[in-house]
């Protein structure tokens, strides 16, 4: 009886929500529609959703996503308020739909950029191709309501120097957002993209994100993702990355505000020779959680893959970390380093921090390591006795605590905004 | 300078001052030295403003002002520098971006202005030359993986930077090889004026060498129980402590 109510929680959250128009292939969304017909959400007793409550996203009242009126806005408003240099392209979203009047760029040679809703059934041919959807309910949410996305093709041997933004806005109450990406790097080609996810007057709004990669052979790609939607929302996302042999894939992941953020990093790397590198920073106060989850697949030898992940917790604020890494049996000669650290700022506030290893070959190098703690209460003494006041001597040191992280940000816009984020929300100058 | 008058001070519930009277004017140097648990380091903790510590009696004045009223950085703003037993390494803060930080707000209390980027690192320049740091040590993390003479030397390199009133170097010496000893102790007397003051905590009459003081007292058991000219550090080295020990005792 129990199951029967819960499996009507997935249809009735659904059976509001408009079926995607995106020229996806007939398999794949067949194959969601089962899964959905199938599927609870996930609970505490599932072990990849062990502390991430995700009631609150199952209750929201998603009845009447009627096509809203855009946000009154402007070019002049994304770029002031988001602090877009005007060099490269911006694409804006607003709950999922393309807002060509706010997107503006010149288009790069060697590029195909464009959205989802503008692209052949052949361009999206690999749409879900790596993406498992079997007893991933978020996963075939999306793919079944997809509304819109960005597809990025960059072309064999093309370099594009000026950064690629995709903005996504979420607006209004009860607001359920499927957003899906498709990127492709091709051969030799090299490139950088920002996400960034922000909520204006939005309420119990659920932003549900899928983006898909494919990092060709001795290709480069940079993901610089920002997540700021305002307390009171929520936000999953999946990174799916297919990593051929000597790529490289970068992805840093900055999470500062919004209520319950879910991050789930897939890296299959499938070619020998490849660096990825996961960099995350959380920080974060009153009730919000943060939970980033990631997997590494190396199935190939000659790789390195090298994850840093740092959070701030203030107040009742709740972490999580699980890091994965399997290392299969010819994937020789493997370095990887998973780290993950936590200061807590306030007796309330938790972290759950388990990062894996899983090691099938025999000549690697692997290391993982979790540290969580509070201030070093004998250097905020030491500062102190300096004439340094001890909200600033805390500063000091939590910027160079989540430093760390940030001075792997090669993007200066980007690295400068998420300092000016942090000084708007948190009062502190890094 | 400073005035401590019958200071009592406990940690846990344990009293270690036990009614501690001593007298700095400006212009001196005075050199405590006691055995073991006698109470130095306390001392200066209690003059420094850990707040473990609790002060159960006495006053003291600090240049017209009452000390133990001022948090830790106020007293620092103030003037007064402690130089630390044991300095902390802190990683990811730059020695350099503490420094600005801490004289900025040090000249924010005083109602002046920042310092410029230019004149602070030619301030850099100056002192970290007078004890010898090399400028590369300046720009890394607060101690971190400094050698246990560069740590000592980066305490009194700060000590120049900020130059303050009076300056209490915590068992600075201990440690030290003798040419880290020299550049230390010549790094304290450079900066030794009329108008500031120094109290040297030490173990060894060795320092007391180089850093010559005007007065000596021995500390045992929460008290000063003997004051003398330097000389006495040199009776001390060579018969101990057991003399004033039972000197004390059978009073």
């Amino acid at each position: 009886m129990n199951e029967l109510i819960q499996e009507s929680k997935v249809v009735s959250f659904v059976e509001h929500l408009p079926k995607t128009m995106l020229p996806f292939n007939n398999d794949l969304l067949s194959r969601a529609s089962d899964v959905l017909k199938s599927i609870d959400f996930p609970t505490t007793r599932t072990e990849a959703w062990k502390y991430t409550r995700v009631g609150r996203i199952a209750s929201i009242s998603t009845a009447n996503q009627v096509a809203r009126e855009g946000k009154n806005l402007s070019r002049e408003d994304i770029n002031s308020t988001f602090q877009t240099s005007t060099a490269g392209l911006t694409f804006v979203f607003e709950n999922g739909i393309f807002r060509s009047d706010l997107s503006s760029g010149e288009f790069p040679v060697g590029a195909t950029i464009k959205p989802l809703t503008g692209c052949t059934k052949d361009e999206l041919a690999l749409v879900g191709k790596s993406l498992k959807l079997d007893n991933e309910v978020f996963h075939s949410i999306n793919t079944a309501f997809a509304v819109d996305g960005m597809y990025i093709s960059i072309h064999d041997k093309a370099v594009i120097d000026a950064p690629i933004r995709l903005i996504h806005l979420i607006t209004g109450k009860n607001t359920v957002s499927n957003l899906r990406n498709f990127i492709q790097i091709g051969k030799f080609a090299k490139a950088e993209i920002m996400q960034s996810y922000f909520a204006l007057d939005a309420e119990t709004s659920f932003t549900n994100v899928i983006t898909e990669v494919n990092v060709a052979e001795n290709a480069h790609l940079t993901i610089n993702k920002l997540q700021y939607e305002a307390e009171g929302n929520y936000h999953i996302a999946t990174e799916q990355v297919d990593q051929a042999k000597d790529s490289t894939f970068t992805i840093n992941t900055m999470t500062l505000d919004g209520t319950l953020v879910r991050n789930n990093l897939n890296i299959e790397v499938n070619g020998v020779n490849c660096m990825t590198n996961l960099h995350g920073a959380y920080v974060l106060k009153s009730n919000q959680h943060v939970d980033n989850h990631t997997i590494v697949d190396h199935q190939q030898p000659h790789c390195e893959s090298n994850e840093l992940y740092k959070g701030v917790m203030d107040e009742k604020s709740t972490g999580v970390f699980n890091g994965k890494v399997f290392v299969r049996k010819d994937a020789q000669k493997i370095n990887a380093f998973q780290s993950n650290g936590n200061v807590l700022l306030s007796d309330d506030a938790t972290v759950d921090s388990k990062p894996e290893l899983e090691i099938y070959a025999d000549d690697v190098k692997c290391s993982h390591g979790s540290t969580t703690g509070q201030l070093d209460e004998e250097a905020v003494f030491y500062l102190r006795a300096r004439g340094i006041s001890e909200k600033s001597a805390r500063h000091l040191m939590v910027a160079a605590f989540i430093g760390d992280v940030l001075s792997k940000i090669e993007n200066d816009e980007f690295r400068d905004y998420t300092h000016t984020l942090l000084q708007e929300r948190f009062g502190w100058e890094f | 300078m400073i005035t401590i008058k019958n200071l009592h001070a406990s940690i846990d519930g344990k009293e270690i001052l036990k009614g501690l009277n001593l007298e700095v004017k400006a212009g001196e140097v005075h050199a405590i030295m006691g055995p073991n648990g006698a109470g130095k380091s306390t001392l200066a903790s209690v003059l420094a403003g850990r707040e473990e510590y609790e002060i159960t009696e006495g006053s003291v004045d600090f240049d017209g002002q009452d000390l133990l009223e001022l948090s830790t950085e106020d007293r620092a703003r103030e003037g007064l520098f402690l130089a630390f037993q044991y300095p902390i390494e802190i990683p990811g803060v730059s020695n350099i971006n503490f420094l600005r930080t801490s004289l900025n707000e040090i000249r924010d209390y005083k109602g002046e202005e920042q310092i410029s980027a230019k004149d602070f690192m030619a301030l850099v320049r100056e002192k970290s030359a007078l004890v010898e740091l090399d400028a590369k040590l300046a720009s890394r993390s607060v101690n971190e993986g400094f050698s246990g003479g560069e740590k000592k030397r980066n305490e009194i390199f700060q000590m120049a930077m900020l130059n303050p009133k009076l300056s209490i170097l915590d068992e600075t010496d201990s440690g030290l090889d003798i040419d880290a000893l020299r550049i230390v102790a010549n790094g304290v007397n450079k900066l030794k004026t009329a108008e500031n003051a120094t109290i040297v905590i030490t173990h060894y009459q060795r320092l007391l060498d180089y850093i010559v003081p005007d007065v000596v007292h021995v500390l045992y058991n929460g008290k000063i129980v003997k004051s003398g000219p330097k000389e006495l550090a040199l009776e001390l080295e060579e018969k101990g402590y057991d003399w004033i020990k039972a000197e004390v005792d059978a009073q």
